[in-house]
């Protein structure tokens, strides 16, 4: 029989989504709904001194408009203790986009006439928009009771490694912006709330509906079971629908005092400045390293910006980007620290990848500023810091952190025979010495990242109850099979591989046989969720384990149906036989339905065919890569355009090679996004410049190459199913890729780092800071002679916008990258 | 001020009084309970709204339902018929070119209309002509595939060729 785990797979969810029969948040239409509304800030810091309600009642099919005042007592979101969030800002608001009041009218045009009615008089409070502003000297605390802005101040280690990295050979340092990103899932933000006679339901679009019931049933002081939380359809979340909002509260609050369910959707202008933002890290890295590229000390210091209330999962993010810091690496030692500061902004919270990429990056950069200050290959000095195969699980310095096993000079070895990397790098090489074409760089990525988020002593650090996941796996009296997860998906294609995985388990029940449900509290067991790539390697297991179970049940059955001992019985699909007994048969089916008759079963044998099972996990799982990136750089512009992006992915046992694929593209188009187009940017006033997606950058289909993708299976050995998890892998793979393939087409010119985004004009005018740099150099004879790569006088002039040098050496037209 | 307007939507006429702002996304998805057509943006940025209008590929948030009066609507409700999916659908199936679902009714219809203008189109014209459909799950190379494999299993299928030769004709 074949294994269906590893099988091509086309998904079982797509029929109905594809012929709009999904079923997401907004498309719930419950009888005597009204929309709710948000009247939100539009300062980014400012007392409020007067909400003006009355115009706004006044307007028609309006049902009532509450202000915080009108809400006492309504409780605030989890958060750090002292740093709780409430749902309606009262006396002031701390980011654009903070709900002042909320409205509920008849539809939603109405509700967004009602909102726009409200008037609110503020007065204007200085501003902190960076964190370099939040820490200044003076900063006012922007959350009451703190005593600065700085909420979390926390040394991962005692020493600082001062004299490992005094006595290295070599010492640099670098200082890198992993700037803030919106997480943009298709579908906003959105929830409708039900509360009647036996209690309150939510549909909601999260990625955890049963950390969100818990938290709904302790917030409204109701007992679990009158609280039932459901994720339809779920389009998208990436991180950002793991956290906690204030809507969920205030949908539930409104339809208990009006007696009718209450919707919420939001806009999308909303949403990017509502919705939990990512990244948003400065990193100061200071590394010793010897005359072979060795790292032998590092000191990271994060500076993380939480936005204007911290988020429970995002003010400790730095702690992952430290764990992850030391990258596939033996680094000698690592002396690492972090401050969580909050700032006037949208606050910060997971965003696929959450914390790892940042380590990723810093690591696989610092890595390549080595390889250049040494003038030696970035690969070579890859290869001399590797983690060897034979050296794994291997435990990193930070305790608990044990990489599972791997192969990462197999995955690096397996990359450069897909690229042809000597040809590469001639071509480079004489593109340089041709100003009529375009520059070419390679960039790589070698990194490792976290998935299988659990066990439970670490996942309760964020909040969650445990760090397990659960399956239940019922045969039916036909034999067909529904399965039950504790997970809920939002895209990764869940009912197809746990149908895969409940297959195999079952000893060959047909896919089409197997059905999996998910995302409702009331009819599934108890979950935790989807996020940190932990769905295939945590519940993965829990699917397989329960329905071994019920396989084992159906085997005894089956001996005692034909008279054999257990040992002899052999499955062949749904079919059971004795061996070396040819005729002596008996179906599935015919031992399923047998399961619902006691009398017929053995002595003492519990009636049906259900087990429900949890599976806690050993440890986490550490994703792992070895990516390449060929870009071409134009000298005018300083456009950048990916030729080639070549993945090689180890995730462990592969489920689906189709779906793998789609999870590592979408992944990858994320992080190439990062790299050249994505910022969420505000101004010095705290004002968002990038709240509509005309002026955030989501890729479309022009913008994101196309990808070539492999695999290199190594089972993990710390889960029975051998997967570690791939979901984020491309978003943590891919920034460092493209960008160190960008410096490295400029390294020549002396460009040694850029901040992300790579936007063409600050691509551009890098180049000609440094290109004027070396002119300026070689002319007092302090610099290298210029090379053959000069501007192009024949080059077509910059596009419209975009400052152009004077000729008379002033450099104040210079804008700051 | 509230207009009556007359709509053929998926082959049923439908005669609704609405107001002059509504726009044709909520009048499909509240009006006439077609939740298939999404809201993803503000802007006609994202494309998750898109519908056939008169055979060609509109995004129904930047239609007003009385500006599409008298007019000729096929939504992704639309294209399969007796649960026989388009070679589209197909398409995005067997390539994996959907993951959360969420941007793919557009996406379907865009590539639809892509293939009623352009039946062979190649990998380069595939992605310009789904331009302006958003979707941050795929990273659109396997949407790309699905395209192609559609142009090669029989285009945009039968529903959205006569959609579009009738529009043509000017018979709504």
């Amino acid at each position: 029989m074949a294994s269906m785990v590893g099988a091509t797979v086309v998904r079982k969810e797509d029929p109905a989504l594809l012929t709009g029969r999904g079923r997401y948040v907004d498309d719930i239409q419950l009888p005597g709904a009204v929309s709710m509304a948000f009247v939100r800030s539009h300062q980014a810091h400012a007392r409020v001194t007067a909400i003006d309600t009355e115009a706004a009642r006044q307007l028609p099919g309006v049902l009532g408009v509450w202000t915080a005042a009108d809400l006492e007592g309504l409780p605030a979101t989890r958060s750090i203790p002292g740093m709780e969030r409430p749902c309606l800002a009262s006396d002031t608001v701390r980011f654009v986009g903070e709900p002042v009041a909320v409205v509920a009218a008849q539809d939603r045009y109405l509700a967004a006439d009602a909102a726009a009615a409200v008037v609110v008089d503020y007065e204007p409070l200085p501003v902190l928009a960076t964190i370099e502003q939040a820490m200044a000297e003076g900063a006012a605390p922007i959350v009451p009771g703190q005593a600065s802005n700085v909420v979390m101040d926390q040394p991962l280690t005692e020493g600082d490694a001062e004299a490992e990295l005094a006595a290295a050979p070599h010492r640099t340092s670098l200082r890198i912006r992993n700037q803030r990103l919106a997480a943009v899932p298709i579908e906003p933000g959105g929830c409708v709330a039900s509360w009647d006679s036996t209690g309150l339901t939510l549909y909601a679009t999260v990625q955890a509906p049963h950390p969100v019931r818990n938290e709904l049933a302790v917030m409204f002081g109701l007992p679990q079971h009158e609280v039932r939380v459901v994720a339809p359809d779920v389009g998208g979340g990436f991180g950002a629908k793991a956290s906690f909002y204030p809507e969920f509260i205030l949908t539930a609050e409104l339809s208990r005092r009006l007696g009718r369910p209450v919707k919420f959707v939001e806009t999308r202008s909303e949403n990017l400045v509502s919705m939990t933002h990512g990244r948003a890290q400065l990193q100061d890295i200071d590394v010793g390293f010897d005359d072979e590229g060795r790292l032998l000390a590092m000191r990271v210091a994060i500076v993380q910006d939480c936005g204007a209330w911290p988020d429970a999962t995002g003010a400790g993010l730095p702690t992952l980007t430290i764990f992850m810091s030391g990258g596939c690496y033996k680094v000698g030692t690592i002396a690492a620290s972090f401050r969580s500061v909050t700032t006037n902004t949208t606050p910060v919270a997971a965003y696929r990848g959450a914390g790892r990429p940042e380590a990723a990056y810093l690591i696989e950069r610092v890595v390549d500023v080595v390889a250049d200050e040494l003038g030696r290959d970035p690969v070579d000095v890859r290869r001399v810091n590797l983690i060897q195969p034979g050296e794994m699980p291997f435990a990193t310095q930070w305790p608990g952190i044990v990489y599972d096993e791997s192969d990462y000079p197999r995955l690096l070895d397996t990359l450069l025979e897909h690229l042809d990397y000597e040809a590469l790098k001639r071509e480079a090489e004489e593109r340089r010495r041709d100003p009529q074409r375009p520059l070419l760089g390679i960039g790589f990525s070698t990194f490792v990242e976290m998935g299988g988020f659990g066990p439970s002593p670490l996942f309760e650090q964020f909040g969650y109850i445990g760090g397990w996941e659960s399956s239940t796996v019922r045969m039916n009296p036909d034999g067909s099979v529904v399965v039950s997860v504790g997970t809920s998906p939002h895209g990764q294609g869940h009912e197809t591989a746990f149908a895969q995985i409940a297959s195999d388990a079952l000893g060959g029940i047909p896919m089409e046989r197997i059905t999996v449900r998910h995302g409702d509290t009331q009819t599934i067991q108890e979950g935790i969720g989807t996020m940190g790539s932990r769905a295939i390697p945590v519940c993965g297991p829990a699917v397989q384990r329960s329905s071994d179970k019920v396989r084992q049940k159906l085997l005894q059955i089956a001996a005692h149906l034909l008279e054999a001992s257990e040992d002899d019985i052999e499955q062949d699909g749904e079919r059971f036989a004795v061996r070396g007994t040819p005729g002596a048969e008996v179906t599935v089916a015919e031992v399923a339905l047998t399961a619902y008759k006691p009398h017929k079963l053995p002595e003492g044998m519990e009636i049906g065919l259900q087990v429900m099972d949890y599976y806690e996990p050993t440890n986490l799982s550490y994703p792992s890569g070895a990516h390449a990136c060929v870009v071409e750089v134009d000298r005018a512009t300083g456009q950048v355009s990916v030729l080639r992006y070549v993945a090689v992915d180890d995730c462990g046992t592969v489920i689906n090679p189709l779906t793998a694929r789609g999870q590592v593209e979408g992944g990858l188009a994320q992080g190439i996004a990062q790299a050249l187009l994505e910022e969420v940017v505000y101004d010095g006033e705290g004002q968002p410049v990038t709240s509509s997606l005309i002026d955030y950058q989501v890729p479309g289909a022009p913008d994101v190459p196309g990808m070539e993708t492999h695999h290199v299976e190594v089972r993990t050995s710390f889960n029975p199913l051998g997967a570690k998890g791939l979901g984020e892998s491309g978003a943590t793979a891919a920034p460092q890729a493209v960008v160190n393939a960008v410096v490295d087409a400029l390294s020549h010119l002396g460009v040694r780092d850029l901040d992300m985004p790579l936007t063409p004009f600050r691509v551009w005018t890098a180049m000609r800071a440094a290109e004027e740099g070396r002119a300026a150099a070689a002319s007092d004879g302090t610099g290298p002679p210029p090379e053959a790569m000069r501007p192009d006088p024949a080059a077509p002039p910059p596009p419209d916008g975009m400052p152009t040098p004077p000729a008379d050496g002033d450099d104040t037209w210079k804008v700051t990258p | 001020m509230r207009h009556d307007v007359t709509l053929r939507v998926n082959g049923v006429v439908n005669r609704h009084t609405v107001e002059s702002r509504q726009l044709l996304v909520h009048h499909l998805r509240e009006t006439l309970g077609l939740t298939g057509t999404h809201v993803g943006c503000d802007t006609s940025n994202c494309g998750a709204c898109t519908v056939l209008l008169d055979g060609v590929a509109v995004k129904s948030c930047t239609v007003f339902t009385v500006a599409a009066d008298g007019g000729e609507v096929l939504t992704v409700e639309g294209l399969a018929q007796d649960g026989q999916l388009t070679p589209v659908q197909e398409g995005f199936r067997q390539c994996h070119g959907l993951q959360c679902g969420y941007c793919t009714p557009g996406m379907v219809v865009s590539a639809t209309g892509l293939l009623l203008d352009r039946p062979d189109p190649s990998p380069e014209e595939i992605r310009e002509g789904l331009e302006g459909n958003l979707c941050r799950c795929t990273g659109y190379q396997m949407i790309v595939e699905s395209v192609r494999w559609a142009a090669d299993h029989g285009g945009p299928g039968a529903v959205a060729e006569a959609h579009r030769s009738r529009t043509e004709a000017g018979t709504p």
